[in-house]
């Protein structure tokens, strides 16, 4: 099968980066997806350092206060909507979905294409919004109104952009559901499907659902500001826990938008590296499902303290706390799939053991959240930006790494040196608990979210986390110096370097760019993580 | 730095929780870690070369279903009983209203006293009223575990009973523009005695918690009446009166002056006269001075009012 071109090389008749960007290959859009959404990540990441920088007083000079809330609105913009919402499905989605299930492409392959569009056009407005209008937007990702209503600074088109994304991520769903009810491989039943495709069928179904209520929200507000329509401003009538509930009744399901995928993606790594089927098949693929299910009727949490009714409270954060049973359930299953495996200890293991171990961190400190007595005192504060970022940032982050290092070779062709990659997960992994532990702290201190100057108590916390920036900001350099590096000058990769058992690693790497004769899998092939042959 | 401190009794009743949720979770923690680094130790490929091929264990998934189950509905229940508690007034407190604005806080006593920094006595029970003049601001006091929105159009309300004498910070927690992180204020807990003494006394009883080593906001006697409507209105926060730049252009030598101005997008350059002090001040997203936020709150002040603030503006040299 060699003799056919791999996906990477150009066959048709355009050339240059028309063949990249005109093309609906499902791997193409995959890979316009991974190089646009890892440079918004730099963007996001240097924003970052700068805020860190503020916060050591002796760089306060560098921005105004003015220019700090629009740093935290627009970091927070681009790593949610840019870089963690599209993050996994958008790139390794569209990569292995099909490959996974045995499909030529996706459903709908010029709607896929489509996609990627709206998210550049959703991505360049949200940018444009920095230098036009009456600057860049103050309010903080999540446009609270009636303040980003009363604003001067230039909400409107931030918000539009948001909107425009939100069509990326609708369009994304509705093409994975089709394609994993539809265009399944004969022999591919639903319970033999890698679990990675089970986390981007609930992915998607969120996706479908919550995102249109964003949209109807973000509308509103734009009325709101041109039109003076009053359905947010009390002044004119109107209710700011409206907004509030409208924006959370997406933007929390939206959260287990980010992280459903990542489960899939440590379901698909760890039974590769211990050489046995993953624990608890069925009891993964349902805990997706009722994840999706559950995390649609949870948003009110992040309201405890806006005035709510007594009822409400109470019903939020029950069921909040029943959310988490299927997130433990995955831990515990993930953690015994170790058990009396082979474990061949290669990096994407790695990184996938340091996701359990982070997103660990994070889910309990949002237990805590959950619990109305500590709410009260860790809400909008530090802490909560600490929790966070260890599920987003350790959580999805780290498993976007892993899985990027498990699929890097089959999807370039190339073999990354694992040297350089352990030692960036060094100073990656400290930097990252200085940063966001001791964000956690300083949240249990006291420290209010989103706050230009600090009083004079929290200092030495911030140095102490600030440093911890440097040394995050530092492995990650490294991390995609390494692979950048390897995409160039790496090693040619094997077809198959883990001996993993599912479809893609039956095929060349990298991938040719018709896929579709390779795919008859025999009731006796080893199509799925669930089962293995006895030849191991 | 007092690391955690306790200043009111939903202080302990937040902290037992927390500490209840921490120790669970640490056990967790810990436990998952230690497993994991184990079973990748002991059963490494040269250790353990041939995997047993395990699919699953319904006994076991079904415990650990169960068990989390039952310690988070633990933790639903115990959070919510004590939150009760932190969030019901007993019925004789004193209600104080509170009121936010971009970028202060106001406080207001039953008998029409009001103050810039909040006097509580001593293990007396108080419930606040919590309002705001414009946008979503968060009333915080972190020693006292206490926390609500100001949420325009509402009155959302809380309580504390404070059981530590002193001086605690007061923070705004929901962004509310280019000052939020000045919109700071204190509580001072003081004895009985000493509030009553501030309370029931008249216009010029001493502010209590002298004795304190907390900046309570004094004014000055004999400053112009523009000047002390200024300071109460927040103005000072933003514009300085000797010439320095701050978030705001600075008042000083105003009158005069010619500035370029944005008006919608258009730049334009005008005198500062009378009339532009006044429409700034009642209209402050009109006409903003170019290379300044457009961030300025409108707060209105009343006709005569606004005639002292534009007295006194044209005083500054």
């Amino acid at each position: 099968m060699t003799a056919q071109p791999s996906f990477l090389e150009n066959t048709g008749s355009r050339k240059g980066i028309l063949a990249w960007i005109l093309s609906t290959d499902h791997k193409r859009v995959g890979l316009l997806y991974l190089y646009s959404m890892v440079s918004f990540f730099f963007v996001g990441v240097t924003i970052g350092v700068i805020m860190r920088l503020v916060q050591l007083t002796t760089f306060q000079h560098l921005v105004t206060a003015q220019t700090y809330n629009a740093l935290f609105t627009l970091h927070g913009v681009i790593m949610i909507f840019l870089f963690v919402v599209p993050g996994l499905p958008a790139v390794f989605g569209n990569f292995f979905l099909p490959i996974l299930i045995g499909a030529k492409d996706v459903a709908f392959p010029r709607l896929n294409l489509a996609s990627w569009y709206f998210f550049m056009i959703g991505a360049t407005l949200a940018i444009l919004s920095l230098f036009t209008g009456g600057g860049a937007p103050d309010t903080g990702w999540t446009f609270y109104a009636p303040f980003s209503i009363k604003t001067g600074t230039n909400i409107s088109l931030a918000v539009f952009g948001a909107f425009i994304l939100g069509f990326s991520s609708m369009l994304t769903g509705i093409n994975f559901i089709t394609t994993i009810h539809r265009l399944r491989a004969p022999g591919m039943t639903w319970f033999r499907m890698p679990l990675m495709s089970w986390a981007l069928y609930s992915t998607s179904w969120i996706q479908l659902l919550a995102t249109p209520i964003l949209a109807i929200t973000l509308v509103l507000v734009i009325l709101e500001r041109f039109f003076g329509i009053g359905i947010f401003d009390p002044a004119k009538g109107g209710d700011p826990l409206l907004y509030q509930h409208l924006f959370w009744i997406y933007s929390h399901p939206a959260v287990y938008i980010m992280i459903l995928p990542a489960m899939g993606a440590i379901s698909e790594i760890l039974p590769t590296f211990c050489k046995r089927p993953i624990f608890g098949y069925k009891a993964i693929a349902y805990s997706s499902m009722s994840i999706a299910a559950v995390g649609s009727l949870v948003w009110a949490h992040h309201m405890f303290t806006s005035g709510m009714s007594n009822v409400a409270q109470m019903v939020f954060s029950l069921l909040t706390m029943i959310v988490a049973v299927p997130s433990a359930i995955k831990v515990f299953n993930w953690v015994s799939t170790l058990y009396k495996g082979a474990i061949d200890f290669q990096p994407p293991l790695f990184f996938a053991l340091s996701f359990i171990f982070l997103f660990c961190i994070g889910g309990l400190t949002g237990v805590m959240q959950g619990a109305l007595a500590i709410n009260i005192h860790i809400h909008d504060t530090y802490f909560i930006v600490g929790h966070f970022h260890y599920v987003m940032f350790g959580g999805t982050g780290f498993a976007f790494f892993a899985a990027l290092l498990y699929w890097f070779p089959k999807m370039f062709g190339k073999m990354y040196s694992k040297k350089a990659i352990y030692a960036s997960w060094f100073p990656m992994f400290i930097g990252f608990n200085m940063l966001y532990f001791g964000m956690m702290i300083l949240g249990m201190m006291g420290m209010p979210r989103r706050y230009y100057v600090h009083l004079p108590q929290f200092h030495w916390m911030h140095v102490f986390a600030t440093v911890g920036s440097w040394f995050l900001a530092l492995g990650l350099l490294g991390f995609f110096g390494t692979l950048l590096y390897a995409i160039f000058k790496g090693e040619k990769a094997e077809d198959n370097p883990w001996g993993g058992v599912t479809l893609e690693w039956t095929i060349p790497s990298p991938p040719p760019l018709r896929t579709s004769k390779r795919f008859q899998p025999s009731p006796r092939a080893p199509i799925t993580s669930r089962r293995r042959t006895r030849r191991d | 730095m007092e690391w955690m401190k306790q200043a009111s009794t939903s202080a302990e009743k937040s902290d037992a929780v927390f500490f209840f949720v921490f120790g669970l979770s640490l056990l967790f923690l810990v436990f998952i870690t230690a497993l994991m680094i184990y079973f990748v130790i002991r059963y490494s490929k040269k250790r353990h070369p041939k995997a047993a091929q395990i699919e699953g264990h319904t006994g076991l998934e079904i415990a650990w279903t169960t068990i989390p189950l039952v310690l988070f509905l633990a933790i639903f229940y115990y959070g919510w009983t004590n939150y009760e508690y932190m969030r019901l007034a007993p019925r004789d407190s004193m209600v104080i209203k509170v009121t936010a604005r971009q970028w202060s806080w106001s406080f207001e006593y039953p008998n029409g006293k009001q103050s810039k920094v909040l006097f509580a006595p001593l293990a007396k029970p108080m419930k606040l009223e919590v309002r705001s003049a414009d946008v979503v601001h968060g009333f915080f006091v972190p020693s006292f575990r206490l926390k609500i929105d100001a949420v325009p159009s509402r009155a959302n309300t809380t309580w504390f009973e404070a059981t530590k004498l002193g001086s605690y910070d007061i923070e705004c927690t929901v962004i509310c523009g280019v000052d939020h992180s000045l919109m700071l204020s204190k509580v001072i807990v003081v004895p009985e005695d000493e509030f009553k003494a501030w309370y029931f006394g008249g216009e010029n009883a001493p502010e209590p918690g002298k004795n304190l080593p907390a900046p309570a906001a004094v004014n000055p006697v004999n400053e112009p009446v523009g000047l002390v409507i200024m300071r109460a209105k927040g103005c000072l926060e933003c514009h300085s009166i000797d010439g320095k730049p701050m978030v705001g252009p600075t008042l000083k030598g105003l009158l005069g002056l010619k500035e370029e101005v944005l008006v919608g997008k258009q730049t334009r350059t005008i005198t500062v006269d009378e009339a532009y002090l006044r429409t700034s001040i009642q209209d402050p997203m009109r006409e903003v001075v170019k290379g300044y936020p457009p961030a300025m709150p409108l707060d209105p002040l009343t006709d005569q009012e606004l005639t002292d603030v534009v007295a006194y503006l044209k005083t500054l040299k």
